[in-house]
């Protein structure tokens, strides 16, 4: 499918501004295993999430999402909890990079202040549109470039970098 | 047209003449440093994948400090896997339990003027305080880079901040930084680059500039820099970084910014940031004398050895309030012997500090005696998101080392010129 069909469609979870990443992957938990740290994901600002959160389902924020430290841990947790997307007014600048290095979608999108908790979003990540269906709403975000399209629909920068090196004769072939 | 500092490191290291913001440019780095929580135990599987060892293991510098000090057996593990790695993959810049990375790095001479490095760990902006572009990237970049020496950037604008005028005693980088945080905002940088000039930066350290650079992480940017002077000549001399000059690594006079600000440094007031945002800074005068448990003197942004003097500038004499702890993590090894060495550390053991091994730990809420329910604590560290440090209800203001010694006498947050001024009427 080519990355402009792209959409992705899931449940609204809505939080504020400045969500960070010692709220995202807390630093009691960082020691241990991806699903066990996914399930203090968000705990302290709310505690049902992690355990309510359905795969495909968006988080949706506002201002700076990711903001703080460099742990991609961050992203992980929240692909671990089947989230597609993250779509907020701004991100986090390391957070952003670390989010389409693993192959999560995070969607700049200036109008996010809209969206409510379970609205159903579908986003075309391409194009910059969200629509709500249920409330007839549509909203512009960012378009996403297309080489940050390509890292996300290839699973990530690795995947990426694996087809580059082994047609470079880079990686051992077994 | 002229180019910023940062875009004359960033054209080298694209190998290009010129560049612009927001092109998207790929550059090969210089120095990549790593730590043991987002290094080897995250890179290994991913070099594994690719079917290749590192790129050139002579240009990574491997810092153990955020599992420090070890407590239980995964944080062990952790750091046998660290060694480990090293061994393996023939790491000669392995610094082991020698301090917090961003501190060590400048001091074994690895950062010198107009590289482009990649650290694995968001404060790594401090770097840029020896006018190199270093900043942080998370560990699947990491992996990208061990495996191929090169990392792709949308080129970044700089916003200038200009420095004007000097601190008053008492007053110090990180009150620039919360000052700055409280202006523009934790967002306010846009991920762009800090570049930090004016007549104020030549009175300045390296260490302070260091801090000053460092939190532009809180103001949202990609990175800070600062051009270098004598200042800096002086202390590459000093830790034998082996830099003769050279290189135009300054910004050139018809240079374009995204935004010009100023602060004056001579009216600059000691800031404290209430919880739990760096942003919610005000000066120490607004802050109604909040009662503190603990006082906590770490971190990279807050124990360097300069850090431990402004401390020790306050605390010389005095006994901390009966009811309050103050906690003191050296930044390195090597502030710790010499704070040993020029009588810092007997002042700050005689004030009743508590030292503990250098390293990430209780900053981060990684490892170590973190704060406890609904306990309130003073610190010199970069961030006191809720929780950080330790359980959700604890609560963490951020101030300047000054002012954590100040308020660890008192037991409250205090405005430290008040001892200053009471030393001074006593000589």
């Amino acid at each position: 499918m080519p990355p402009d069909n792209r959409s992705l469609t899931g449940k609204a979870w809505v939080f504020g501004d400045e969500v960070n990443t010692d709220v995202l992957a807390p630093g009691q938990y960082m020691s241990g295993s991806i699903p066990n740290l996914a399930k203090h994901c968000l705990e302290s600002v709310d505690p049902d999430f992690a355990a309510n959160v359905r795969t495909g389902d968006i988080v949706v924020a506002g201002e700076n999402f990711g903001v703080g430290s460099s742990r991609e841990q961050a992203v992980e947790v929240l692909r671990a909890l089947g989230v597609s997307a993250v779509v907020a007014k701004t991100f986090g600048g390391i957070f952003f990079r670390n989010a389409y290095n693993l192959g999560l979608y995070a969607i700049v999108c200036g109008e996010a202040d809209q969206i409510q908790p379970g609205d159903i979003l579908s986003v075309n990540a391409a194009a910059g549109k969200i629509t709500v269906s249920s409330r007839k709403l549509a909203l512009t975000c960012d378009p996403v470039p297309a080489f940050l399209l390509e890292m996300a629909e290839q699973g990530g920068l690795i995947a990426g970098l694996e087809a580059r090196l082994s047609a470079r004769g880079g990686k051992n072939s077994t | 047209m002229g180019q910023t500092l940062a875009e004359k490191i960033i054209a080298r290291a694209a190998r290009r003449k010129s560049v612009s913001p927001g092109e998207i440019v790929t550059c090969q780095v210089d120095l990549a440093m790593i730590h043991d929580s987002g290094g080897p135990r995250r890179v290994a599987p991913l070099l594994k994948r690719l079917g290749v060892d590192v790129w050139d293991p002579d240009k990574i510098v491997l810092v153990s400090d955020h599992f420090v000090p070890a407590e239980d057996e995964i944080s062990k593990s952790i750091l046998a896997q660290t060694r480990d790695w090293a061994r393996i993959n023939a790491i000669k810049n392995f610094h082991d339990l020698e301090g917090i990375c961003h501190v060590v790095l400048p001091e074994r001479g690895h950062l010198k003027p107009g590289m482009f490095v990649a650290g694995g760990d968001s404060h790594s902006p401090t770097g840029g305080a020896f006018g190199c572009f270093m900043f942080g990237v998370g560990a699947t970049d990491m992996g990208g880079i061990m495996a191929t020496g090169e990392t792709w950037i949308r080129v970044p604008a700089t916003i200038r901040i200009d420095l004007d005028g000097e601190l008053e005693k008492g007053v110090s980088a990180k009150d620039i930084n919360l000052a700055l945080c409280g202006r523009l905002g934790m967002g306010g940088a846009k991920y762009q680059v800090v570049e930090f000039s004016g007549n104020g930066i030549a009175s300045l350290s390296m260490e302070e500039r260091m801090t000053l650079c460092n939190m532009t992480a809180e103001l949202g940017a990609m990175t800070g820099i600062i051009a270098p002077d004598d200042v800096t000549q002086t202390y590459l001399d000093r830790v034998g970084a082996d830099w003769a000059g050279g290189g135009d690594w300054r910004s050139d006079p018809g240079a374009s910014y995204l935004e010009h600000h100023r602060l004056d440094l001579n009216a600059l007031e000691p800031q404290v940031a209430a919880p739990h945002s760096p942003a919610n800074a005000a000066p120490v005068t607004n802050m109604g004398n909040a009662r503190i448990d603990r006082a906590y003197i770490g971190g990279c942004t807050g124990a360097k050895l300069g850090d431990l003097h402004m401390a020790a500038d306050i605390l010389k004499g005095k006994k901390i309030a009966p009811d309050t702890r103050l906690m003191v993590v050296p930044a390195s090894t090597r502030a710790l012997a010499e704070t040993k060495a020029d009588g810092t550390h007997a002042i700050l053991s005689d004030a009743g500090a508590t030292f503990v091994a250098s390293g990430c730990g209780i900053c981060a809420g990684y490892v170590g005696d973190l704060l406890g329910e609904n306990e309130v604590c003073l610190s010199t560290t970069a961030r006191n998101f809720q929780g950080r440090m330790g359980a959700a209800s604890s609560e963490v203001y951020l101030a300047s080392p000054y002012t954590v010694a100040a308020s660890a006498i008192i037991g409250r947050i205090t405005d430290p010129r008040e001892f200053l001024k009471a030393q001074d009427d006593a000589s």
